[in-house]
């Protein structure tokens, strides 16, 4: 009995002098940012890293109210957000750790493969609602975006529509998954996703921003030579008080080794 | 000793009765705290406010006149209120396009300035800007002041665009409709299955049967609504598509159907319950006057059982209006009023799960989702009551 107490014992202390560090946030980041650790672990077997998701918001906050490390998001921090944290008394450091390439994908059956942002904005705010518009089939537009607060569809507001609404009553999906699925078998419908969600039951439109002259196909090489155009960060954000505990990782993350992951999970390295 | 340990038990359960409904209290507390904030935030972004040029007439833009103007909707000063000039609206971030980071300054000291600058020289211009660079003590320029968000645009409003800048738009119509819309056709389908199913098992089907079906409707009760809602997405939504042949099969009529099939086991198992309840002296004396089963049905089990029928579809309501996960993945969420059974909708409760996570904390978004909250807690309330209401109602009739 005595033995057990101190093995109780011995393993809370340890539990406690070993700094674990926790990662929140985004869940476009979550897969690699589980990869990441789990590698970086294994490497540095006395580090101990918690990976959760939650969304971008989420992980902001947290890391506002220091419940976390490091906050993982798809977005650039909010003004708001970073005016909390300074007036808290601590500063905020941005890493860019990857690089993600979001693709417009339509149904397979539908005959269109060429649209430049100009007609993709036209589609997400609803001016252009038929297909025949944008040399297509005379069938109903269906555009599909993500949930109102995800970064993701942030990211594209602020990319693709300039700054403009989506349309009233667009169709805002839970999850990437959703919009694949929903796309795949919904004739009329476009969306978008991230690069690694791309499968053969969508089809990925080619993406004009030069009015036309030349239209990119989305991929993890066009994407790294800057021909594909619709390209977003994924950040790390700490505060300066944690630099001493969270920088080793995110230095991993950064190195060669860190990289190869990013790449094999379907994200852009950020050498490119 | 004995007695001891009955009082020691007797004072554990009060504790744990006491708990229980201090903490439902302290629940409710806090999601009207948190909701009633919601109405002390500005109008536009928190942080951040509008400056026109001084010139100009107009000294309030509602949020919704706001977003149609940074949407390219509204482009003529006339359209609200103002002199006839075209509207230029002006982003903050336009500032690094126009100016070199040396022309403004290492630490931005010389923004405030260039800002005042473009807007002394465009008269048309509405700039969304932070408001530690505004320029507010130069020539030219006017703050246009920042009301707080009003429960009339709240309540009233038929736009739900929660991250929006610089003006958010919150209104509450499409998402309250879009609920209670999905929940009134769930329960139209659900209630003639569930009563018919109800009837059969309580008065027609065999002990053999009844032994069968009646643990096969509860496990459909067990179901987790993630599930239902993968089914609904992968089957029931490609389905509608299919044959009802409709551009997009994510409507409000998906939803229903889900939430029928969700609220079936509730109705049922109620609905039986207080039918088998009926004495069987009623019953008999039913029988013995002449009257088939048929009419001792219709005439006499299911009056008597009236209270329990009514608790059993206002318990389904209450199931199918808070329900989340289901209809969050089938019915599209497309936050429109809705006009037509087959076209997306977005309820409370999706619209909470959805943007919960991603809403800064405190913010005026975060907040709405409370107050959305609140009023998803009265909307069950109320049919909680009713439902007691009613129960009581026809318990006195009866003359209990």
């Amino acid at each position: 009995m005595k033995q057990l107490i101190w093995i109780a014992a011995l393993l809370i202390a340890g539990a406690t002098t070993l700094q674990a560090q926790k990662i929140k946030g985004s869940d476009t980041c979550l897969p690699l940012s589980q990869k990441e650790a789990e590698n970086y672990m294994k490497a540095n077997p006395t580090q101990t890293l918690t990976v959760s998701g939650g969304g971008s918001g989420v992980g902001i906050s947290a890391l506002i109210e220091g419940t976390t490390d490091i906050a993982q998001s798809s977005r650039k921090i909010k003004f708001e957000e970073k005016q909390k944290i300074q007036e808290s008394g601590k500063t905020v450091k941005e890493v860019i750790i990857a690089y993600d390439a979001l693709a417009i994908i339509v149904n397979p059956e539908n005959k269109v493969t060429n649209l430049t942002r100009e007609q993709l904005e036209g589609i997400f705010t609803g001016k252009i609602t038929n297909w025949k518009e944008v040399g297509g089939a005379d069938l109903k537009i269906i555009p599909y975006s993500r949930e109102t607060s995800s970064g993701t569809y942030e990211f594209f507001k602020e990319h693709v529509l300039k700054n403009k609404n989506y349309k009233n009553g667009i169709m805002s999906m839970p999850a990437t998954g959703a919009i694949v699925q929903s796309v795949s078998q919904t004739k009329g419908a476009i969306g978008y996703v991230g690069l690694a969600y791309l499968n053969k039951e969508v089809k990925a439109i080619h993406v004009s921003y030069d009015k036309g002259k030349t239209y990119v196909a989305p991929s993890v090489k066009t994407a790294k030579d800057g021909t594909y155009p619709v390209v977003r960060a994924l950040y790390y954000y700490y505060v300066t008080k944690s630099e001493k505990l969270v920088r080793p990782f995110i230095d991993y993350i950064l190195s060669k080794e860190g990289q190869k992951t990013v790449e094999e999970i379907g994200f852009i390295t950020i050498d490119k | 000793m004995r007695k001891f340990f009955e009082k020691i038990i007797e004072f554990i359960l009060t504790i744990s009765g006491a708990t229980t409904s201090i903490v439902i209290l302290l629940i409710v507390v806090f999601l009207f705290k948190e909701g009633s904030g919601f109405f002390t935030h500005p109008e536009i972004e928190n942080g951040y406010a509008l400056c026109v040029n001084a010139g100009n007439p107009v000294n309030r833009l509602t949020p919704f006149q706001i977003k149609e103007i940074f949407d390219y909707e509204i482009e003529d000063w006339q359209a609200v209120g103002g002199n006839e000039a075209e509207i230029v609206p002006f982003r903050f971030d336009e500032i690094f396009s126009r100016y070199s980071d040396e022309e403004l300054g290492e630490e931005y000291e010389f923004l405030p300035e260039k800002l005042g600058e473009v807007i002394r020289e465009t008269p048309g211009i509405v700039a969304f800007l932070p408001m530690q660079y505004i320029p507010k003590d130069q020539p030219g320029v006017k703050m246009l002041p920042g009301e707080n968000l009003h429960p009339a645009d709240f309540f009233g409003g038929k736009e739900w665009l929660p991250t929006t800048t610089p003006a958010p738009q919150f209104g509450l119509l499409p998402l309250l409709l879009g609920t209670l819309w999905v929940a009134f056709f769930a329960i139209l389908i659900a209630l003639p299955l569930g009563l018919g199913v109800a009837i059969y098992l309580s008065e027609l089907a065999g002990e053999r049967m009844r032994n069968i079906l009646k643990p096969t409707i509860e496990l459909l009760a067990g179901i987790p609504s993630v599930i239902y809602g993968f089914f609904g997405l992968v089957v029931i939504v490609p389905f509608i598509q299919k044959t009802l042949n409709l551009p997009v099969g994510e409507t409000a009529f998906a939803g229903s159907l889900i939430l029928a099939i969700m609220a079936l086991p509730t109705i049922i198992t109620v609905a039986e319950d207080a039918m088998r309840n009926t004495p069987s002296t009623l019953r008999e004396a039913s029988l013995g006057l002449g009257a088939n089963h048929w009419q001792t049905i219709c005439r006499v089990v299911i009056p008597y059982s009236m209270s329990g029928i009514s608790a059993a579809v206002i318990l389904g309501i209450g199931r199918v209006v808070g329900e989340t996960m289901a209809v969050l993945m089938v019915t599209g969420n497309a936050a429109v009023m809705p006009h037509s059974l087959f076209e997306p909708i977005r309820t409370i409760p999706a619209t909470i799960a959805a943007e919960l996570g991603e809403a800064p904390t405190g913010g005026a978004h975060y907040q709405a989702l409370f107050l959305l909250g609140c009023i998803l807690f009265l909307i069950t309330m109320l049919v909680s009551i009713s439902a007691e209401w009613i129960s009581k109602k026809q318990a006195h009739k009866k003359g209990f």
